[in-house]
């Protein structure tokens, strides 16, 4: 290694500015060798030390009664009782995902699953959360069409039902496309298995696929804006094999049932340097890998590249001493490799040895300690002015129609049918209503599960957005009839070293930690995507929309006492559960049918946590005691969106009679005031005696029935209505004329 | 007598298959890993789950067709042992050459998961006699190729047997003549791409896959 010397261009190139290369002189107390200066440079990455996002995210609150295991881990760990816990995390794969759609997405999916059962807990639930630019960009259809194929390519054959999640369009996302993966798993609470190293001695076991020279330096990519030149940098996404990651889940769990493992890391984002050196941090020791015994799919591969290369379905483990033949035999049953190739010491040092010679020594705790941690500079972004005056709408039926066959409302059928939404035989609730339920097998209990995050919310008012996208999934696993028990972020940004996207940043994260608090709904794990911008031609960036997706995980005691999005029968009375603001501000329709977008739009809907609180509360009781019979929050496109949501799903209509006793309807239907939901129940009376006892807005507006949704418009002494068929064609269409 | 679903490497739907089977006979089925070379001694029905055996890589079905276990399967079969295979299990079958045809993949070259309408082509058969022939029952298939082709020979032989179990009533997946399942010469073995063992309760949308095993029971008893 003595013969490349370390200029400050193959710094640079390693992505380390001149003074974290300072840092790393420090570190070491000498002079790095290109092995060791790779492996800083992976773990110095943006995101492998979460270096300019670190300082906030320590806002969000982390901590509950039913927390098991916050942030930190591979996953966040959450109680569901009886001995059992829920183990759950989304992670982002946008920069792989645009360069090579398939394969980003794919591995994206599998990476996201192997920080699961890495845990110990069998994957039950697959979301993900995908945001692209306009349709109509030339790009769109091939990455569209990529990603749901490589989604569904990975997921279905692991066997691991793809149960929900989100799209949205804008054309924000022209140049960096969105992938966000989450999965969720169930374990024993007494079989979790965590990634600190101990006991010196004993042996270090890699199991899985071979290391290839993909993927090396994906971490460093991840942390850059996308240039010209991104899509030269296709040899550094991987290649995903899920079937090999079907063999590894089934072989981790086999041994995992046994008590031979130590501790258990995969091999994620930078590979076995990531693997290796956080299993050593954790457990303060120190660890000693002999890199000609890793297992290499290619002849003449060199330490640099094994421990940067991020080939898939690999992963890392400390056993107990004497175990190793008890593993293999379970690993060589699944057909997958299985080596030592090192053990624990006491040194405190990472020492990697290849043919007799020691070609890196790395003190573990400055690799920490030194670590980069940066108080960007950040502005806070200015709440937009009201939306002018806002010219209401002449044709209530036909805005529907729009909204309806709108690219953020059409249905997403086209893609969830491409995804084994089944397998597993417990899916509850199938993807289309506000959140999927899939039973914990063999039991009564069910796990809620939605990812949500409205950007266009966000960038108008970053603070205001965090608390939406967070209210969002409490409100869609509420409306299921689950109780919220947590949630893991995903955050998508710009570049941080402009102060105005690290204000986006800090208003999120700070709206975030808000509605957290107020609903007692943790973050238990995440993952921050920056650098999601791309660079003009005069040097200027264009960044996404500020995007900060959520997964929610909710539980229900009795999967049998859910409510469904779908009217049940006719006759039934129809509530708005929830105070009507008539707020149009950045609401779907003012972007649809009035062109209003962006900052133009005016605020976003505020949300009122303690409302918020109440009215879900509610609404969970009316489920659990028999007295709704259909829920469906309001979100995108208000009250209108939402009834006809509810009514395509049941195939019946409604008449909606108390629209507006004065003024305009449009902001009525359209307006998406928060904390609002739709309600349906064959006994008013008692809904509205319980409404009144808690204290909470419920108001009848009309009755289920019919084949049409007919809005009497008092104020104007007009009549809108729509004929299901017409709703449905235009809310079907959309996907499949699109994407041909 | 004992029940046993097959795993190979890649199954995935093998404990549903097992749970379905447990739930009607109220036996646990005996899992077999595909490098077995002997089934129960007792056996009474053989399950071929659904999955992506050895990844769909070559041919679906094709690699696990050849594991040690499809020898004993095969005389099991012959000596007129049920054998029930569902979905990547029908491929497994017809790569083994114990049901004609084979699955392409589907004509709309996507992946396909949803509910289909099916009809029940006959229910002269230990699988189908808690059907009625005619009958339209709802089933989901989840699958990338379950796109049935054979000869036209072949096609016109198995419908004037009677072996078409199942036919879909709406466009799925191109199958020449929508056929769904299809039962060998003997009448013990059937293949089908939609999943019965996903529609066994209420909670799960349905239960028409149910009576396939409750009928399978009766002639397993």
């Amino acid at each position: 290694m003595s013969d490349h010397p370390i200029t400050p261009q193959v710094v640079a190139e390693h992505g380390l500015s001149p003074e974290e290369y300072e840092r790393v002189l420090h570190a070491m107390g000498r002079e790095p060798n290109l092995t060791e200066l790779g492996i800083f440079s992976v773990m110095w990455s943006e995101h492998c030390s979460y270096k300019s996002s670190r300082i906030h995210l320590k806002k969000l609150p982390t901590t509950g009664p039913v927390v098991i295991c916050g942030p930190g881990e591979n996953a966040g760990v959450v109680d569901i009782g009886d001995g059992q816990a829920a183990i759950f995390k989304m992670e982002s794969h946008n920069h792989p995902s645009y360069i090579e759609p398939y394969q980003g997405a794919a591995t994206g999916v599998g990476g996201i699953l192997r920080d699961v059962f890495t845990m110990g807990a069998r994957p039950v639930a697959n979301l993900n959360a995908l945001r692209f630019g306009r349709p109509d960009h030339p790009k769109m259809r091939h990455l569209i069409a990529g990603v749901v194929h490589g989604i569904g390519g990975y997921g279905n054959c692991v066997g691991v039902p793809t149960v929900g999640g989100e799209v949205n369009f804008h054309a924000a996302y022209d140049g960096n496309i969105l992938v966000n993966a989450m999965t969720v798993g169930v374990a024993e609470t007494d079989k979790i298995f965590y990634s600190a190293a101990s006991g010196v001695g004993n042996p270090i076991v890699y199991v899985g696929s071979k290391t290839g020279r993909d993927g090396i330096h994906g971490a460093t990519m991840a942390s850059a804006d996308f240039t010209e030149e991104s899509e030269e940098k296709r040899p550094t996404v991987q290649v995903g094999d899920p079937f090999t990651e079907k063999l590894l889940i089934e072989a981790c769990l086999e041994l995992m049932a046994s008590d031979a493992i130590v501790a258990i890391q995969d091999m994620g984002a930078a590979g076995l340097t990531s693997s290796s050196v956080e299993m050593a941090s954790k457990g303060g020791v120190g660890i000693e890998l002999d890199m000609n015994a890793v297992p290499c799919r290619e002849t003449g591969m060199t330490p640099y590249e094994m421990m940067l290369s991020e080939s898939q379905e690999r992963m890392l483990m400390v056993l107990k001493p004497g175990r190793e033949a008890e593993a293999e035999a379970i690993f060589r049953k699944w057909e997958l490799d299985f080596a030592v190739i090192g053990h624990v010491t006491d040194t405190g040092h990472m020492v990697l040895k290849f043919n007799g010679e020691t070609v890196c020594d790395i003190p573990l705790a400055p690799l920490a300690d030194d670590a980069p941690c940066y108080d960007r500079p950040w502005v806070r972004t200015a709440p937009p002015a009201p939306a002018g005056n806002i010219v209401p709408s002449d044709d209530i039926a036909a805005d529907l129609v729009t909204l309806m066959g709108s690219p953020d409302v059409a249905s997403r059928r086209w893609i969830w049918e491409q995804y084994d939404h089944m397998v597993g035989a417990d899916t509850v609730q199938r993807p289309g209503g506000d959140a999927a339920v899939v039973r914990v097998h063999g039991t009564r209990k069910g796990l809620a599960v939605t990812t949500d995050c409205t950007p266009r919310y966000c960038y108008a008012d970053p603070f205001e957005g965090g608390k939406q996208a967070i209210a969002e999934t409490w409100r869609n696993l509420t409306a299921v009839g689950a109780t919220p028990l947590a949630a893991t972020d995903c955050m998508n940004f710009g570049n941080p070293q402009r102060p105005e996207i690290m204000g986006q940043f800090v208003g999120c994260i700070e709206g975030m930690a808000e509605a957290c608090s107020a609903l007692g709904y943790p973050i238990v794990s995440g993952n921050v995507s920056l650098y999601n911008e791309t660079k003009n031609d005069d040097g200027s960036g264009s960044a996404i929309l500020p995007t900060p997706a959520i997964g929610g995980v909710g539980l229900l005691a009795d999967y049998e006492k859910s409510a469904t999005i779908a009217f049940k029968a006719p006759g039934e009375s129809v509530f708005i559960v929830g105070h009507s603001y008539r707020h149009l501000g950045q609401s779907l329709w003012l972007r649809e049918v009035r062109g209003l977008d962006g900052r133009d739009a005016g605020p976003p809907p505020p949300v009122d946590l303690a409302a918020e609180k109440a009215n879900g509360d509610f609404v969970r009781a009316l489920i659990q005691d028999g007295i709704a019979t259909a829920v469906h929050d309001i979100a995108d496109g208000g009250a209108a969106v939402a009834l006809a949501e509810m009514a395509l799903a049941g195939r019946i209509g409604a008449e909606i009679v108390a629209v507006a006793e004065a003024g305009d309807p449009t902001a009525l239907l359209f307006g998406e005031d928060q904390a609002r939901y739709i309600v349906t129940t064959t006994d008013p009376a008692a809904l509205a005696a319980r409404a009144e006892a808690a204290g909470v807005s419920a108001i009848a507006i009309g009755a289920t029935g019919g084949d049409a949704l007919r809005f009497d418009l008092k104020a104007t002494g007009q009549i809108a209505a729509v004929a299901l068929d017409d709703l449905r064609t235009a809310h079907e269409a959309f996907f499949p004329r699109l994407m041909g | 007598m004992r029940s046993a679903v097959i795993v190979f490497p890649g199954s995935n739907c093998d404990r549903d298959l097992a749970v379905a089977i447990r739930d009607v006979t109220g036996r646990e089925p005996a899992m077999v890993w595909h490098r077995e070379t002997e089934l129960p001694a007792d056996i009474g029905l053989i399950a071929l789950p659904g999955g992506f055996s050895y990844g769909d890589y070559l041919r679906s079905g094709a690699m696990a067709a050849r594991s040690p276990i499809m020898r004993a399967i095969a005389d099991a079969a012959g000596r007129g042992v049920p054998v029930l295979g569902i979905c990547n299990g029908f491929q497994v079958l017809t790569e083994a050459g114990l049901l004609p045809g084979a699955l392409m993949r589907n004509a709309g070259l996507s992946f396909v998961c949803r509910d289909v309408s099916l009809t029940v082509e006959t229910s002269q058969s230990i699988f189908t006699n808690r059907y009625s022939a005619g009958e339209g029952i709802r089933i989901p298939v989840a699958h990338h190729d379950g796109n049935y082709q054979a000869d036209a020979a072949t096609l016109d032989r198995l419908e004037g047997e009677g072996r078409v179990a199942f036919r879909y009533a709406e466009e799925v997946n191109g199958s020449a003549r929508s056929i769904a399942g299809v039962i060998n010469e003997t009448g013990n073995v059937l293949g089908m791409m939609p999943h019965p063992e996903r529609l066994m309760e209420t909670a799960q949308g349905g239960t028409d896959g149910r009576r396939l095993f409750e009928g399978l029971l009766e002639a397993v008893a």
